[in-house]
């Protein structure tokens, strides 16, 4: 027990490396792709159709592909067509689009219910769709849609594992790599499954008393 | 090109149905017990579920696939692929069983009680029918995702889509018409299941007491 022990703290530096590598693409592909989601989710029920279809485009193939094909792509593919990402630029662009893509239409249904009467109402005081917009409908249907994104926001976390793909340091792949070394993968994949859940874990349950407090206001 | 990533097609499916029969079939219990009136009970199925929906499914194949096989247990592939994804489904569809219970109307355990129907009747009788319909296109959406979360499964080596993808890709230096066929493969894939859950779905809620 002590040798395991022994053994966790030994390499406790290395996965932390990788969990902040982990929290950095988080956090990089979350800043894009939350804005992102909003403008997607705007730009699908727009009446232009040179804005409709790109973004309908750009959010089906975003949710209908696996996030692990995206990330490939984007770090193999695009080369090809003369675009040379690192790791972890092409690890936030996968992420990015992948977040967008989601949260676009988890937005779409918090802008959408707002209710009808308040979009009446703004007009009829004679508000600019664009102030309409801006003042009533985005700040009343993020609220409805915090909850759900907050859990988007763990899930991506999670899918940073991915990028063990594109060999990335990230926490999973410091993991494998320790455990390659040294062949003791239970006890090491074991401390990386410890490292996500001890964030993970709060996250969750935080989300999930969010949810239910914002669910009696909305009652 | 596309027949070598098409190749992959039979492994991505055989991952994702298999990790969806544990699921489903391992969900059942775990939902009895997460709303199960014994403490303990009720601690360990939330425990699972909070746990198990809190671990990247990658590092869960890979501790299955790495760490069970190397000396614990012998493990192919395949079989640490579906292990990882189908407890993680199995905390999933918990929560989805459980969403659905809550939306079958109570009149149904009442009536069942004033019957005299005894608990196992009620359970498999009224509840249990009633329970698949309405969690139906919960459980297809989940069917959809967990189709490209099976993608993890070509990193251990099954050689499913976005494993030929990726092998494809690095022989001939073409990544961005490879990955876009994976791609295509993918949601192509996903369509019908979409498509055959809606259908099943305007069936079968048409039989759910409201």
């Amino acid at each position: 027990m002590s040798d395991i022990a022994a053994f966790w703290l030994d390499s406790l530096p290395q996965l932390l490396a990788g969990l902040s590598i982990s929290l950095q693409v988080t956090g990089a592909a979350l800043a894009i792709g939350f804005p992102l989601g909003l403008l997607l989710a705007l730009g699908v029920q727009s009446k232009v159709k040179a804005v409709k279809l790109p973004s309908l485009c750009l959010v089906e193939i975003g949710r209908g592909a696996p996030a692990l094909v995206v990330l490939q792509f984007a770090y193999f593919g695009l080369p090809q067509g003369g675009l040379t990402l690192s790791a972890f630029a092409a690890a936030v662009f996968a992420l990015a689009w992948n977040t967008g893509a989601y949260t676009s239409e988890i937005i779409r249904a918090g802008l959408e219910s707002v209710p009808f009467g308040e979009i009446e109402a703004a007009s009829a005081m004679g508000m600019l769709p664009r102030d309409t917009l801006r003042f009533v409908i985005i700040p009343q249907g993020l609220r409805v849609a915090a909850p759900a994104l907050l859990g988007f926001a763990v899930a991506v976390l999670q899918a940073t594992s991915l990028c063990f793909a594109i060999a990335l340091p990230e926490l999973t792949s410091n993991a494998y790599m320790i455990g390659t070394i040294t062949f003791r993968y239970m006890e090491i994949l074991s401390l990386a499954g410890i490292l996500y859940a001890a964030i993970c874990v709060p996250a969750t349950i935080a989300v999930g008393v969010l949810e239910q407090r914002l669910g009696k206001h909305a009652l | 090109m596309i027949h070598g990533v098409a190749l992959g097609i039979p492994w991505t499916l055989a991952v994702t149905a298999a990790a969806f029969l544990i699921g489903a079939a391992l969900g059942l219990p775990l939902c009895a017990m997460r709303m199960s009136k014994l403490p303990p009970l009720r601690f360990i199925g939330l425990a699972y579920i909070i746990l198990f929906r809190s671990i990247p499914p990658l590092l869960l194949v890979f501790f299955f696939f790495f760490g069970l096989g190397s000396g614990f247990l012998p493990i192919s592939a395949f079989q640490g692929a579906v292990l990882g994804l189908g407890l993680i489904t199995a905390a999933n569809m918990a929560e989805i069983y459980r969403g659905a219970l809550s939306a079958i109307h109570f009149g149904q355990w009442d009536a069942s009680e004033a019957l005299a129907l005894p608990s196992y009747s009620t359970y498999i009788d009224i509840i249990a029918p009633q329970l698949i319909r309405v969690s139906l296109p919960s459980a297809a959406s989940y069917a959809v995702g967990l189709l490209k979360e099976s993608a993890i499964a070509s990193t251990i080596g099954v050689t499913d889509i976005s494993f030929n993808a990726n092998y494809i890709a690095k022989s001939t230096y073409q990544g961005l018409t490879v990955f876009g066929i994976a791609a295509l493969f993918y949601i192509m894939i996903s369509l019908p299941i979409a498509a055959l859950a809606r259908f099943a779905d305007q069936k079968l809620r048409a039989r759910v007491a409201l």
